[in-house]
């Protein structure tokens, strides 16, 4: 199961860093998207990972799940949605102000290609 | 509590003088002058306890955990410099009134003389050391703007800049200096450390301790090699130069050295160092002042060789040198103080300060010559006044010291040669400027000056006069009290007469006298030699070159790395994260794998980690195809979701499964505005380079992810369980740790949100970014925007899924849900309605500007921490009670009023994002569908 999960976080960080590392804004974004769910299952997994046993009191409960790394991940879920907003909103920004989407602003050959569909 | 409120007066009267100045230009000079004497009066009544032979102690605990706290001290020390930047302070505030023109912004003057004036009383009068700091570093700041008073002169700008770049280095050498002083005495606070000199001294960290303070009090107070600074300080107005540049600033770095006295002295290395900076000090000083033809450029030396002098002494470290130390502060203080308005007033007067068209103003002002003669007397050590004292003082300490040492001719002999130059500097001030023939070419007939701008100078000569004939009956309780705080104990025996008797320093005092005479003789060949050497040993100039250098080199890195591209910016970035983490564990102390016992994963998980592993590979494959990879993206989200569900974590789980939508929805929308595809990249090689970078990444996080789960676990949160029904009152312990616990990071965290909330609204202010006509495919846009069926079943589940929220709100504190969930599942009930029934109609129907909502649930989170400090506890504490109802028993909490703020932020910043968002287009579609399509 540890195997599984460190698989999974390594893979999303992955994926996560290479479109990050791209020229255009958007997989940019799905990038710090794919980061953002690898850096909450990490923290998340710092909880270590038990099955069935949630972190709500009650008397039939034999034992509880960590609930401080819950916590921490549960505002970062939120804050990492108001991050990737603000993102977006900066790549439409750049892209009204600059007439492209290149992560540096750069005119663009694509943008003669605007709208037109890329073949399969 | 005086001493806080005596520091306070000048900072917080700073802006009111500058508010004053408003309604007349004068104002600002009476209300920095009332402020400054209020101070003078409020320390009176501690003052009296300090002669008694006491210690006065004020602590405000601040953060007692980090050993930071509001101490101030009040001992001998303190006070004597304390009185001397009062009392000089309100001479220079009067001085000043008169020597600032009608163009000078007085406000802005005055108000940064007092905020120095306020952090220079910071630094004498702190107990804490770490609080001492942040006044040194608040008097470079402040003197950088006095310095750079007239903005529009370069000299004024660049002294100013040189000046903060050479204290600033200091300070931030201090700050390490003190940070290993703390570590080593365990304690910042000053009662504690001057008690431990032994242990301090004999500690391994000592030298780096030592050359670290030293650094920050050399840098501060002109010591050699750092000495340049001062002389370039003297483009600032004259005021300022007499309270900064001779009674306070540079004194600062002294003091320091007064301060630290009883737990630093006594070693080889700070006889070494502080004798030697002093020693070279003191003769470049004097040389360097000697062949100025600026007047102001001749004090400054002077001044460098004065401080030299006095580090000097108390680099001898016996405390009677000590005594002369002290006392040539105050000495020093007077007379240079009194000579720098002299300056101004000349320079005033004759509208140059170069002393080679200078000369005769005895003619011209035969009062004011006087005064400044009797200064620079005083300045040269001659007899009857305070300099001649202090300066007899510190020749007997130089012959006692040198008679044991290998020395005994060669240091006295230097002593003195400083002593010939002082005296040969100072006759040029009197004589080179008041006689020796007539003025040459000055802009201006000089004459006496206002009568009240030279009060000032009349009572700073006074003192030196009267210390200089009965110093027992006029500075000596003070210098007694003074030298005991710098001490920490009684200081020994000394005499404060004029005359001693017929011993080495009278006739060392003698050779100085004679010797300086002699060399002022012969003047003239001796300038002229060094105007033809001056600009080989030009200070300025090699940090000008060193600091060309330093920008070079940084510029040279930069352009290294940051070619202006974010892709190879961040390939960077990602690299030094994964090498850094990689040097943690190549090659590896302990295994990576931990001891912990792992679990067996069942079929349905490995089928969950197979498909989200595919899916995400999938995404990345594909990202090209910009729609198809965000819909696996969202996929994505789902099965993280799963995970949380999967291993007991119900709250997360419905988390991401809401943002999940709202991002969703966010991203659809936002590529409505951005080319439909992204552009294949034809660099191959950068791609591999971008693929192997990801593999590294990817192959460290989960390295990392592993060798964290296959470790037991030690954690703090049996507390959180164990508390949450006791002491948060509810059953959900992820809740209560969110709105109880640590509802002071949840409230951080709103307020992020709201930020972002409030910053995507004013990006998208005039952003009009007109949404393509056709789609993807190259078709019209269907005409049929918002289907009737759709709609109306949406507005149908609207009262439901607000139910929802509701229901999950409620339970939030027991059961999984809570504020954020429950915010969330709001906006996405919202968010729907706009999607199918079109923004037009949603807004008729709903509040159309949203920062109210973010701003009352904002409020309504501070609130709640508000309530509970006007009942007397701390911050966010929340209180919960039992209700019975004919139906249920619950608990109902204070902390279910943030959750409400928290749901309020949440849904309102959620809204304003995505609506903004989908109006950004004008309306969401073009609102009247064309005809044309209509047609079809």
């Amino acid at each position: 199961m540890e195997a599984l999960l460190a698989g999974i976080i390594a893979c999303l960080t992955g994926c996560g860093v290479y479109l990050l590392l791209r020229a255009q804004t958007f997989p940019v974004v799905l990038g710090l998207t794919f980061l953002s769910y690898a850096v909450n299952l990490f923290l998340f997994a710092t909880g270590r990972l038990i099955v069935g046993q949630p972190a709500v009191i009650s008397d039939a409960a034999t034992g509880y799940a960590d609930p401080l790394p819950q916590a921490l991940v549960l505002t970062a879920i939120v804050i990492a949605f108001a991050m990737t907003a603000f993102v977006i909103m900066l790549a439409l920004k750049a892209r009204a102000e600059l007439g492209s989407d290149h992560v540096d602003g750069l005119a663009a050959a694509d943008d003669r290609d605007h709208d037109r569909e890329v073949g399969p | 509590m005086n001493l806080p409120i005596v520091v306070l007066i000048p900072l917080l009267g700073a802006p009111l003088a500058a508010w004053v100045a408003r309604y007349g230009r004068l104002n600002a000079a009476w209300m920095a002058g009332a402020l400054a004497a209020l101070a003078l009066g409020l320390l009176i009544p501690a003052k009296l306890g300090v002669f008694r032979g006491e210690t006065l102690v004020q602590t405000i605990p601040w953060m007692p955990e980090l050993g930071l706290n509001l101490a101030f001290r009040l001992d001998g020390l303190g006070m004597l410099f304390a009185i001397l930047i009062l009392v000089i302070g309100l001479l220079v505030i009067l001085y000043a009134r008169y020597y600032l023109g009608e163009a000078d912004c007085t406000g802005r003057f005055f108000a940064y003389l007092l905020l120095f004036m306020g952090s220079m009383l910071g630094i004498v009068l702190s107990e804490n050391i770490l609080m001492l700091l942040m006044f040194w570093e608040m008097t470079s700041l402040s003197s950088f703007l006095l310095i750079s008073y007239w903005q529009y002169r370069s000299d004024a700008r660049n002294g100013a800049r040189m000046a903060l770049t050479v204290t600033g280095l200091g300070g931030l050498a201090l700050l390490g200096g003190f940070l290993l002083l703390g570590d080593i005495a365990g304690s910042y606070e000053l009662s504690a450390i001057l008690t431990q000199g032994d242990l301090i001294r004999a500690h391994p960290l000592y030298t780096p301790m030592l050359v670290l303070i030293l650094l920050g009090a050399f840098t501060k107070s002109a010591q050699f090699p750092f000495h340049f600074w001062l002389p370039q300080a003297m483009a600032a107005p004259t005021p300022v130069s007499a309270y900064l540049h001779s009674a306070t600033m540079v004194k600062a770095g002294v003091f320091l050295l007064a301060r630290l006295f009883p737990v630093l002295s006594g070693t080889h290395e700070w006889a070494y160092l502080v004798m030697g900076a002093g020693l070279a000090t003191l003769l470049i000083g004097a040389y360097f002042a000697l062949f100025q033809h600026d007047l102001k450029g001749l004090l400054a030396y002077s001044t460098i060789s004065h401080l030299g002098l006095i580090t000097l002494l108390f680099g001898i470290g016996t405390p009677l040198a000590a005594v002369a130390g002290v006392f040539h502060i105050i000495n020093h203080a007077t007379f240079k103080a009194s000579l720098f308005m002299a300056a101004g007033i000349i320079d005033h007067e004759c509208g140059t300060r170069d002393m080679r068209r200078i000369n005769g103003l005895w003619r011209f002002m035969p009062y004011t010559a006087t005064l400044a003669m009797v200064a620079a007397a005083a300045m040269a050590g001659v007899p009857l006044f305070n300099g001649f004292l202090s300066k007899e003082m510190f020749f007997g300490e130089a012959v006692n010291f040198a008679r044991d040492s290998i020395w005994v001719w060669f240091f006295p002999g230097v002593v003195a040669l400083a002593g010939v130059l002082a005296v040969a500097y100072s006759l040029r001030f009197g004589h080179d400027v008041f006689f020796n023939g007539e003025p040459v070419d000055l802009p201006r007939t000089p004459h006496e000056p206002p009568r009240w701008m030279q009060v000032p100078v009349e009572i700073l000569v006074a003192i030196c006069l009267l210390v200089g004939i009965a110093p027992a009956w006029t500075v000596a309780p003070l210098l007694q009290v003074g030298v005991a705080g710098m001490l920490q104990e009684t200081p020994p025996y000394y005499s404060l007469s004029v005359w001693h008797g017929f011993n080495a320093a009278v006739i060392m005092s003698i050779v100085a006298l004679v010797g300086g005479v002699l060399l002022y003789l012969v003047r003239r060949p001796l300038l002229a030699l060094g105007d033809r050497w001056h600009g080989l040993l030009d200070a300025p100039a090699a940090y000008r070159w060193l600091l060309r250098q330093l920008v070079a080199l940084a510029d040279a890195v930069t352009r290294r790395l940051d070619i202006g591209s974010q892709q190879r910016l961040l390939a960077v970035f990602v690299i030094t994260a994964v090498a850094a983490g990689a040097a943690g564990i190549i090659p590896p102390h302990v295994p990576i794998t931990g001891p912990a016992p792992m679990t067996l994963p069942d079929l349905v998980s490995i089928a969950v980690a197979i498909t989200l592993v595919l899916a995400a590979f999938t995404a990345a494959l594909i990202h090209q195809r910009r729609l198809e990879s965000l819909i696996v993206l969202g996929a994505l989200g789902l099965f993280v979701s799963l995970i949380f569900v999967k291993f007991s974590a119900p709250d997360l789980a419905l988390t991401q499964l809401s943002v999940e939508i709202v991002t969703i929805v966010l991203l659809l929308l936002a590529m409505n505005f951005l080319p439909r595809t992204t552009p294949v990249e034809t660099d191959k090689a950068m791609r591999l380079r971008h693929f192997l970078i990801a593999l590294g990444a990817g192959a460290g996080s989960g390295i990392l992810a592993w060798a964290v789960l296959t470790r037991p676990q030690a954690s703090i949160s049996r507390f959180f369980v164990e508390q949450s029904v006791p002491g948060g009152g509810g059953t959900n312990v992820v809740n209560v740790i969110l709105v109880d616990f640590r509802g002071f990071d949840t409230l951080g965290e709103i307020t992020v949100l709201a930020l972002a909330a409030l910053g995507i609204y004013a990006l998208l202010e005039d952003l009009r970014l007109p949404p393509p006509p056709l789609d993807s495919a190259g078709r019209r846009w269907n005409w049929d925007l918002h289907p009737p069926i759709m709609a109306a079943l949406v507005r149908l589940l609207l009262p439901l899924a607000l139910l929802v929220s509701v229901f999950i709100f409620l339970r939030g504190h027991n059961l999984p849900g809570g504020g954020f969930i429950a915010g969330l599942v709001t906006a996405v009930a919202l968010i729907v309605q706009y999607l199918t029934n079109g923004v037009a109609w949603t807004t008729a129907r709903m509040p159309r500007n949203l920062h109210p909502i973010i701003a009352a649930g904002l409020l309504i989170a501070v609130g709640t921490g508000v309530v509970s400090m006007a009942l007397g506890y701390p911050f966010l504490t929340s209180a919960f009670t039992h209700v019975h109802w004919p139906f249920a028993d619950f608990e109902l909490a204070s902390a279910m009023a943030f959750d409400l703020g928290v749901y309020l932020v949440v849904v309102g910043a959620t809204l304003l994002i995505l609506v903004h968002m989908g109006l950004m287009g004008g309306a969401s579609q073009p609102a009247d569908p064309d005809p044309a399509c209509r047609a079809d």
